[in-house]
């Protein structure tokens, strides 16, 4: 696989939760060191890239009624708030646990007496009555300019991916790979 | 419990033991991440709550059978360089340490089980065996899950598995991995196609220390990615199979020198035995890649009268924490390095000077022992 920005072998590959879909930004290990991805913590790589550009939309999205995590926190860290949040935020998890995982469905161990509402040794700290949780607001996507080509899009993810804003180059290679079905991965 | 001291003074468990292909694989880890129902994981939530968590738990842990005289720690108890010490022991995750108020760890008495309470999951249960033993230190942890599962109701969900902070965790919550030593694939220029091949089939190969770490000391750790949608023991058997295929390559790759490149072998063997033996000053790159050398001399019999239990307790004894924690206070790095040439040079006093090897050579004096 080919670097976004370069035409070196992509070595570092950026995965991003944007709107429900994991989508991802290929570099090579120079251009990832230009840009700083190859940082040691994780964490912190996912906060500094989508931190600034997601503060649109807040006020309609879905929270978790259990502790309050909100579907832009997710997408800001990755993690999930609570174990309630898996619940909350079921819609579109399982595209994205398609490519995390081999598979959408735990096969492995269970525990044996059920789990969750098992020997209740610690008091919950809220009832755990039926919460219908609001189904999560999809946030609208930008719509991708009819029209454009191939070439556009290249071009201007490549200026994002020198600007480093990731976020967007992440959408506009989705939107590349969208209009190019079958790109070749040579 | 037992004090810190006792618990460092000790070898752990997985260093004393022999385990499958323990010259090529040091050790085997199994790690369960877990999470109580009806609390937010660590990373969302307040101070308090992460408190009273672990204050409920901790003896809940405590009271384990495996924990009986273990060591049990609060990390506001802790100094930075202890809680350095554990995670170069493995014992603890460099995310883990880098947290105070309202963690803590339980170690049983052979350093074989660590449980971690309030990582990125309020509990990562980590087991670690010697040698390719993957089912094993499943055994470990599986066991120990089970028991904690009598008295904590852990967030499970029937589709997703148990539920863990991070969605890549989630199902099994379980991540196997393997460290092995790989100097022969290095030294013939293989090891590339092995890491990108073992990529390819969903597994993460690693430096020393996980994710975003070098891979020093020709040391590389291989473990599973994926956690949901197959069952544990599928997972297991498929990197023990994986690291049967690496082990092979390795031993081809140790053959390969021994009759090729002897010359070669034998010169890279001997050059670090001669500085590990005789340096006063060794940064920690130098002492591991060195170490790395000697090790392969000891196991392909160049060097004699080399432990290899030894080897494995100096490549602890050389990292920055446990240095500092031996000279009982902060060190620069020049002191740092100072040191680990001396405790390096002690160590290995009682080796035999690299010979020959031991098939067919002709020349058996070709070898710096000039002590």
């Amino acid at each position: 696989m080919k670097c976004d920005v370069c035409e070196n072998e992509a070595t570092v590959f950026l995965t991003q939760i944007i709107n429900g879909q994991m989508t991802t930004v290929n570099l090579c290990e120079a251009c990832s060191k230009a840009k700083g991805v190859t940082e040691e913590t994780g964490f912190g790589l996912a906060e500094a890239f989508l931190a600034p550009s997601q503060r649109a939309e807040d006020s309609m999205e879905a929270v978790c009624n259990a502790c309050g995590f909100t579907a832009s926190q997710f997408k800001k860290i990755g993690r999930m708030g609570c174990p309630e949040c898996y619940q909350t935020f079921r819609e579109g998890l399982d595209g994205l646990l398609r490519n995390m995982h081999k598979g959408t469905r735990h096969v492995g161990k269970r525990p044996h007496h059920g789990g969750g509402d098992a020997p209740q040794l610690l008091p919950r700290q809220r009832t755990s009555a039926v919460r219908e949780a609001p189904p999560p607001q999809p946030v609208p996507a930008p719509a991708p300019p009819a029209a454009i080509d191939v070439a556009q899009l290249r071009a201007a993810l490549d200026l994002a991916v020198k600007e480093e804003r990731y976020e967007d180059a992440a959408k506009l290679k989705a939107e590349i790979e969208q209009m190019q079905p079958k790109t070749p991965q040579k | 419990m037992m004090r810190f001291s006792t618990l460092i003074k000790n070898p752990a468990d997985w260093m004393k033991g022999a385990g499958p292909h323990s010259d090529i694989v040091m050790t085997s880890r199994v790690r369960l991440a877990r999470n109580l129902s009806g609390f937010p994981f660590p990373g969302f939530s307040q101070e308090r709550q992460r408190i009273d968590l672990l204050e409920q738990v901790r003896p809940v842990v405590e009271k384990l059978p495996e924990m009986t005289d273990g060591y049990s720690e609060d990390y506001t108890e802790l100094s930075k360089i202890r809680k350095q010490v554990l995670v170069e022991r493995h014992l603890v995750s460099r995310e883990h340490a880098a947290r105070s108020t309202g963690c803590a760890v339980v170690v049983d008495r052979k350093q074989s089980v660590s449980i971690m309470i309030n990582e990125e999951d309020h509990f990562r249960i980590q087991g670690i065996r010697p040698g390719l033993n993957l089912k094993s230190a499943y055994a470990l942890v599986d066991r120990v899950d089970t028991e904690l599962e009598d008295g904590l109701p852990f967030a499970f969900d029937p589709k997703l598995g148990y539920l863990t902070a991070c969605p890549t965790n989630l199902g099994t919550g379980m991540r196997a991995s393997v460290m092995l030593h790989l100097p022969a694939l290095v030294l013939t220029d293989q090891i590339n196609p092995v890491i990108k091949a073992v990529g390819k089939i969903g597994l993460a190969v690693r430096g020393l220390y996980g994710e975003g770490t070098e891979a020093l000391g020709n040391l590389f750790q291989i473990s599973n990615q994926h956690t949901l949608g197959e069952a544990e023991a599928e997972i297991i058997a498929q990197i023990e199979k994986v690291i049967e295929g690496v082990v092979r390559s390795e031993q081809n790759a140790r053959e390969k020198l021994r009759e090729d490149h002897q010359t070669m072998l034998q010169d890279q063997v001997g050059r670090a035995y001669a500085v590990l033996r005789h340096a006063y000053i060794l940064s920690s790159k130098e002492a591991l890649n060195l170490l790395s050398m000697l090790r392969l001399g000891a196991d392909l019999d160049i060097v004699g009268n080399c432990d290899r239990g030894l080897l494995d307790m100096l490549l602890l004894e050389i990292q920055p924490a446990h240095l500092q924690l031996n000279a009982a206070r902060e060190l620069s790095p020049e002191e740092r390095d100072a040191m680990r040439a001396e405790i390096t040079r002690t160590r290995l006093q009682s080796l035999d000077a690299p010979g020959s090897l031991s098939q067919s050579n002709s020349n058996p004096e070709g070898s710096p022992s000039d002590t």
